[in-house]
Parts: structure tokens; sequence; C-alpha cells
């Protein structure tokens, strides 16, 4: 095993394009548990912490440009979190603060678990994902993102190097039940997000991956209630019903099927009531 | 030979890493490789916070730092906090509210502690809570390791009037 530690984007890709099965590493949550357990031999790892401009994000006039390597500890306060309150909501969730420090938004997208905390709220801001190898960029829309439990189209070659996240005008939020509240994986989680007074909603730890329910959206805005924040206890109910039959959870080790589509349907409810009450 | 040598910035020394396997964690090399113990390693993933050392300024879980990737990155632990080895006012707090029972979460809560109010030095109660929330302990039921932060507090308050 070899660790490499350039400390320029453009060096990081042209070692991940050499074809020596690099395995990236951001802020090690997840890969150094793997390591430790034994439970992954990477051959050769890349690691990103000397890669100073991935931790750097911008503001354009439509959009949230953020590195990849941001962590969830500069997400969760400050200019970010006063930009993207949803996305700061599930920093907070994530892990300890020590794992916070060290956690970061690419690395959620590297590893792109279904339970990964980041995800549902690029799923619901409509964010794309930034990848660069040696021979360019591309940009993927998240929806097109993520295939399967911790399967992506990224390519090996690829860095994920940072999210756009267009701007939204109207209220977003993230919701998260685990098993406790602190240091805890997602049995499910939300995010809704009211853009322009059309709602989004994305589901986490529910299915093979993110999932939006986009059935459950389109009768909520085709009742056009949120523009004439008409959403009452009922419409909730419903709205939390539709977005559940949307979800594809799993019995497994942290979890049962059928309370995973309970939570996420009671989530999905508060979070519409919250953000059309507020 | 995956083996390598490098050297490591720790409390501000330089200290080369002889021989060793890329792959393991900043905890690990610390405590069998640099001789300084104590880190402690219970969870190996995160989850206890006994490992805990500031790099870059940043409290992190040093069994999630691979170590390789650590060089020229700078590695504070809690041998480092006082070099002369007295103990540090949160150190003697911890002693003296009782917040030491078996002790081994005390290193990382101690680093935590420090972490918390060097960046803010008259926390309110949840910010206490938040900032020792990645940090396990399963004999005191915190009451008085937060107590042992409460003393901290209220003295050096006194000492800057």
């Amino acid at each position: 095993m070899t660790v490499a530690s350039p400390a320029t984007l453009g060096d990081a890709v042209d070692i991940l394009g050499d074809g020596n099965d690099w395995h990236v590493l951001a802020g090690g949550t997840d890969l150094m548990v793997e390591v430790n357990f034994n439970h992954r031999h990477p051959r050769n790892v890349l690691s990103l912490a000397r890669v100073a401009e991935l931790r750097e994000w911008r503001e354009t006039p439509t959009s949230w440009e953020i590195g990849a390597g941001v962590t969830w500890a500069r997400l969760e306060s400050g200019p970010l979190a006063a930009a993207l309150p949803a996305l700061a909501e599930a920093a907070r969730t994530v892990g300890s603060p020590q794992i916070r420090a060290a956690g970061t938004i690419g690395g959620n997208l590297g590893t792109c678990s279904p339970a990964g905390d980041g995800l549902p709220v690029l799923s619901a801001l409509g964010a794309s994902v930034v990848l660069r190898s040696a021979a360019g960029s591309r940009s993927v829309p998240f929806a097109e993102f993520m295939t399967g439990p911790k399967r992506s189209v990224r390519l090996p070659s690829e860095l994920v190097t940072g999210v756009s996240i267009p701007k939204t005008e109207g209220w977003q939020g993230y919701s998260k039940v685990g098993v406790r509240n602190a240091m805890v994986i997602s049995i499910a989680s939300a995010c809704l997000v009211i853009d322009r007074g059309s709602v989004r909603v994305a589901l986490g730890s529910v299915g093979p991956t993110i999932i939006r329910a986009t059935e459950a959206e389109a009768w909520l805005n085709g009742i056009n209630a949120v523009p004439a924040r008409a959403v009452n206890a009922s419409v909730a109910r419903e709205f939390g019903e539709r977005v559940a039959q949307e979800a594809r959870p799993i019995d497994d080790h942290r979890s049962t099927a059928a309370y995973r589509r309970h939570a996420v349907s009671v989530i999905a409810s508060r979070l519409l009531e919250k953000g059309t009450r507020e | 030979m995956n083996n390598e040598t490098y050297t490591l910035s720790v409390n501000g020394t330089d200290m080369p890493v002889h021989d060793a396997w890329v792959g393991e964690s900043l905890l690990y090399v610390l405590r069998e490789r640099l001789g300084l113990p104590g880190a402690k390693g219970a969870c190996e993933q995160g989850e206890c916070g006994s490992c805990t050392v500031i790099l870059d300024g940043e409290a992190v879980c040093s069994c999630l730092v691979m170590a390789a990737a650590a060089v020229g990155r700078s590695v504070a632990t809690v041998e480092g906090l006082n070099p002369d080895g007295s103990l540090t006012d949160v150190q003697q707090a911890f002693v003296d509210e009782g917040a030491v029972q078996c002790g081994f979460c005390t290193p990382g809560l101690v680093v935590a502690v420090h972490h918390l109010l060097d960046s803010t030095p008259v926390p309110d109660a949840m910010q206490v809570k938040e900032a020792l929330s990645g940090n396990i302990c399963r004999c005191t039921g915190y009451g008085r390791i937060i107590a042992a932060v409460d003393r901290v507090v209220e003295v050096r308050k006194g000492s800057r009037a």
C-alpha cells in the first residue's frame, strides 16, 4: 500500500488517472473504519488533505459552489448555514463534533451511502455533482449521480471536486430519525424544499438510493396547496402517506422496513407543516 | 515492502516514524511507535472520542486519521498540553470534581474541553454538552465532567477579572 498526498487538484487527478487503482481519502471517517477493521485493503490511497482548493466555496448570482473538501463543521454554522439551512441541519446530525471536523461533503458523495446525511438535501435542492479527471470536468445532476448503495456514475479516474447548488426561493428543512439524538446513523431522513411555491422532497435511508418522492410532489403541487398556504393537518398527513408509498425500505440491522416507512411518512408530513407555517 | 519512513509534527516536535505500514492510524502510530499513549484506543471507528487529538487546530478522532497522510500537518496530543508534566487547569478540575472514575475517557475529554474553551471561553450549558457529545464516558454519567468544565470556566473568569 502506498499513500500519495498531492498539493494541487491537477496533480490529484493526474495521479487518480494513472491506472494504479487509487482509493480516495478525504476526511477518513468512512475509509479508516474499514481499514482499522481489515474490511478493506486499498492498494493505493490518494489523500486530499493537502489540496487547499477543494476546501473553498463561493457564491454566484444563481448558485452556491461548494468544494468537496468543505467539512460538516463549516456547513453547520456561519455563512453557508445561513444560505443553506437544510444542509446545515443535516450537517449538525452527522456523527460527533470530531467527525464533523474531519468529514466532508465530498466524502458523503464519494461513499454514496443511502444513509449519507447530506445527500437528501443535495437531491431536494437540485444540486449537481462536479467531477474532474485528467481529461476534463463534467457536472452531473444528483438525480443521475447515485445509482445504488455506495454506487455512483463517478469513474475510477474521476474525483468529486464539489457540488453546485442552485439558489432557491423559499423554505427548506431536514429531518432525521435515529435510535438517539447524537452520534447516530439515520434510519430514515428527509429534506423538503419549497422553491417559488413548488415543493420538492427527497428521502434518505429508505431505499437503495436517495429517492425523490416525485408523485407525492406532483399531488401536492397539483392541489396548489403551498402557495395558498392551505396545508392543513389532513393534507400534511396524506402527503406523508404518499411520500411513504414511494419509499423502498428494507429490513436490516438498523431498523425494519415497516418502521422506516412509518418514520419517513411522519417526518415528511411534519416538514411540510413546518415549511408552510413559517 | 509496503513500509515507509515519514515524519510527523507532534506537539511542536518533528518525530520520525520508521519502517511503518502506511495504512496505520494516527492513534496507533502515536501509541505504538512514538511512545505517546495518552490518546486511548477503544472503538477504532470514531464513536467514542477517547482518541481525540488536535489536528491543524481541529479536534478529531486520531483513529480515523491515516498517519501517513498527516505528514505536514500539526498534531497536538494530551501529552503536549503541559509539557512539564504538571496538570492543566482542566485536568486539575477533573480531579477536584471527581470527573475521573476509570479514567479511560479522560484524556480525550480533556483535549475536547481545552479545545472548547480555547474558542468559547464562557460556553453555555448546551455548548458544553454539544462539545462533549463525541466523547463517551460509561462511568460518571457526565454530571461531574460538566461540573469540572463549569469550575474551569469560573476560575478562568476570576483570573481575567
